[in-house]
């Protein structure tokens, strides 16, 4: 009896996996914790191994299909259990080679159901108030026989606003962050989200002329679409902008960098002062600190800073932890550790989650004021713009200051203009502190 | 509130109607001097006098046929059989006369007529003491079909069923006799025919039922409240005509149905209940309807033991609630 091989849970906020290349066959003799495929996801590419030792049977997801997580991709033969002749190629080849993700057919969004409804199949009355209730049906639990979703269990959860379309826990466009932990989200989400992504659904009115080109979309872009329609559809965004003076800041970064490059062998930039200031105004406004949680307002205890690292195609925010308990040497490293292993690809799916709040280096290319889009389900997003010197009055005088805009985004929803306000203010306090002389 | 038994509330029924109107009379075998095998008679005669209340010969097409013959002169006769079992001989006229004086004469004839006849089994009555016999006229337009539960129900349902223009078959369950008992007000109450009642409130599983079963239910109903599980019992009381609209509304509390009679499963009245459930509750079902009724065998057994085999009981009932509770 060949055992089935199902697509593992690759991160916490992973749903799907495409299957990158086979490393066995059928036939082949599979060692335990052998990897037996390769799968990449939106963020990783990871290797699955075996779980037991024996043979391949029978590959079922080709090469290039995606599969969802629990669905099987191959069967494998234990060690010492009946032999099983292993399957014709034919089984492999007669599988649409390239369901790549761009239309999920519908039978690949139905065994997900599996998990919820036992047998998959749904009464009349379970049906009808899923339909009436934009209830996803694969995201209830079944209390019935065999798990069988009652009629209870889904009254149940429209009391309880759970498994609304789209919604946690396994929302079908991998968000890049770790979905918060929200024990009831109501939050009613792009339904296009959960089944076809944004970013699959043919455009209208988008004509094809002779010399376009036409860029297939990579499950990064399409994670990048979906997340920001996602954004840009749930959270109500405002936002405000603040001029600082970081005359100060820029002195004494000329004063060091140099310095600080051959001691600690990284470059000193801005960035980690700015994460700093961003840090200690969490700390005295911890309401910016939050999430939404649908039925409430979740203030996250720890302060990880999620930073935007551009590649040339691609837009990445990987996560510093407890930025708090960082000190700008260390900020310093941890930013040039994840911008290398950004650039390099080689990021890992723990390096993507836990944010709690977004900065934004825009100055980085000279932009001067931006409206982000907030990275949900952060509450806010902040933008450090470039530093230009510009002429401003100081003691009734011009004056030459070193002058850079901040600009922050906001989910209205969690925070408004006032709190938003004093947090930006402190951090433009902050940062206009720093003096040729301050120490870090 | 005076709490009194089943065939008490009959008797009231009539000795009020009686009362009321001079025109309701009462005719069958032994319901006059000796007052009815069951009692349900008892004292009407001294109070009304052999004119109005008449001992029979042993022939039920007569009772029948007198009180058609009366009923179209005017009178408001009330026929007793003896048994339900005992109607086989008075169907024709039931049937082909009585359910049908008002078409066929284009509505100028009418049928006041009440039938009476205690159905049912449990009370070692036997092969020819214990049927049920609701379904041979369930299937005959032109008949209305009471079924009552309780004391307060066949008070207020006969005193109707006398009122009706139309022939009434009135089928008194004979285990809830003396069994059943409860609460009737003195004053002069109906209830309307074609009314079901919510016997009792539950989310988990409907039962839809009417008599002695009702009983059975409410008992399985309170047994399994213990572990948890709550049962919605729907008293259909009348079964012709039928209230669709609280069946529809039972089925919609918790999605799943039993049907339970003690009268066999093929060609039971469980049979229609659950048509009317599958075409118009469709998308309220959360599981299979399902029928608990009596097996199909010819007739209540005299032995005890099969009997109590054969007849439904409340762990019977739990037991099949459970399985759908479970579902």
């Amino acid at each position: 009896m060949a055992t089935e091989i199902k697509m593992p849970q690759l991160g916490e906020s992973v749903t799907e996996g495409t299957i990158a290349k086979w490393l066995k066959k059928p036939g082949d003799p599979v060692a335990k914790y052998e990897a037996i495929c390769e799968v990449s996801t939106d963020k990783v590419n990871a290797e699955v191994p075996a779980t037991f030792e024996g043979t391949m049977v029978e590959i079922v997801a080709g090469e290039g299909e995606t599969v969802a997580v629990g669905e099987i991709i191959c069967k494998m033969a234990e060690e010492g259990a009946e032999p099983v002749a292993p399957a014709t190629p034919a089984v492999e080849e007669s599988k649409p080679a390239a369901t790549n993700t761009s239309a999920p057919a519908p039978e690949k969004a139905a065994p997900t159901g599996k998990r919820g409804s036992g047998s998959g199949r749904f009464s009349p009355a379970v049906l009808r108030l899923a339909q009436e209730n934009d209830i996803d049906l694969t995201l209830l639990t079944g209390t019935g026989a065999g798990g069988r979703i009652t009629r209870k269990d889904i009254l149940a959860a429209i009391e309880q606003g759970i498994g609304k379309v789209g919604s946690a826990p396994t929302p079908r466009a991998v968000s890049v962050e770790e979905p918060v932990v929200v024990p009831t989200p109501t939050v009613d989400v792009d339904t296009a989200l959960s089944t076809t992504p944004i970013a699959s659904k043919p455009a209208v009115g988008v004509v094809t002329e002779e010399g376009d080109i036409e860029i297939p979309l990579t499950s990064v872009r399409k994670t990048i679409a979906s997340r920001m329609v996602q954004s840009k559809h749930e959270a109500p965004h405002a936002w405000t902008m603040m001029e600082v003076d970081v005359t100060g800041l820029v002195e004494l970064r000329n004063k060091m960098k140099n310095d600080f490059k051959v001691r600690e062998g990284v470059s000193l930039t801005f960035m980690p002062f700015f994460i700093k200031a961003v840090s200690d105004a969490l700390k005295e406004f911890p309401v910016i600190n939050s999430m939404w949680g649908g039925d409430k307002i979740i203030q996250k205890k720890r302060i990880n800073i999620s930073i935007a690292v551009a590649t040339d195609d691609a837009l990445y925010v990987p996560v510093i932890p407890d930025v708090d308990e960082l000190s700008i040497l260390g900020l310093a490293k941890k930013v040039n550790t994840l911008a290398q292993k950004t650039r390099a690809g080689k990021l890992d799916l723990s390096d993507l989650q836990g944010g709690t709040f977004t900065v934004n280096n825009t100055g980085s290319f000279g932009s001067v004021m931006s409206q982000p889009i907030i990275n949900q389900p952060q509450a806010a997003i902040l933008s450090f713009e470039a530093i230009v010197k510009r002429p401003v009055v100081v003691n009734n005088m011009f004056a030459v200051r070193d002058m850079m805009n901040i600009c922050m985004s906001l989910d209205h929803r969690v925070l408004d203009g006032l709190v938003a306000g004093r947090f930006l203010a402190r951090v433009k306090e902050l940062l206009e502190e720093y003096t040729v002389d301050s120490t870090f | 509130m005076a709490v009194m038994s089943y065939i008490e509330a009959v008797t009231l029924a009539m000795r009020e109607e009686m009362q009321r109107d001079s025109q309701v009379f009462v005719l069958g075998e032994d319901v006059g001097v000796r007052g009815g095998v069951f009692r349900a008679t008892d004292g009407l005669y001294s109070e009304f006098g052999e004119d109005r209340v008449l001992d029979t010969p042993l022939t039920e097409s007569a009772i029948a046929g007198v009180a058609i013959g009366a009923a179209a002169y005017g009178k408001r006769p009330i026929a007793e059989m003896q048994f339900a079992d005992f109607i086989m001989p008075a169907i024709n006229q039931i049937i082909s006369e009585a359910a049908k004086i008002r078409y066929r004469s284009n509505n100028k004839w009418s049928c006041p007529m009440v039938v009476r006849a205690p159905y049912g089994g449990g009370i070692h009555g036997a092969l020819y003491h214990s049927q049920s016999v609701e379904k041979i006229f369930t299937g005959v337009p032109g008949l209305k079909i009471v079924t009552p539960s309780t004391p307060y129900d066949v008070k207020g349902l006969l005193k109707s069923a006398i009122r009706d223009d139309d022939p009434v078959l009135f089928f008194e369950h004979k285990r809830c006799y003396r069994l059943i008992k409860g609460e009737v007000p003195a004053d002069d109450y109906t209830i309307p025919i074609g009314k079901a009642d919510v016997k009792r409130e539950g989310t988990d599983v409907t039962v839809i039922t009417y008599g002695m079963m009702v009983h059975f239910a409410l008992q399985a109903a309170e047994q399994l409240e213990k572990d948890g599980i709550s049962v919605h019992v729907l008293d259909l009381r009348t079964l012709v005509p039928l209230d669709k609209e609280a069946i529809l509304e039972a089925v919609a509390k918790t999605g799943k149905v039993l049907v339970v009679h003690e009268d066999n499963l093929t060609g039971g009245f469980g049979g229609e209940v659950s048509a009317i459930i599958a075409e118009e509750a469709f998308f309220e079902l959360d599981a299979p309807v399902r029928r608990l009724a009596g097996p199909d065998v010819p007739a209540m057994p005299y032995s005890p033991t099969l009997e109590k085999e054969f007849i439904l009981n409340p762990d019977k009932i739990a037991k099949a609630i459970r399985e759908l509770a479970e579902f």
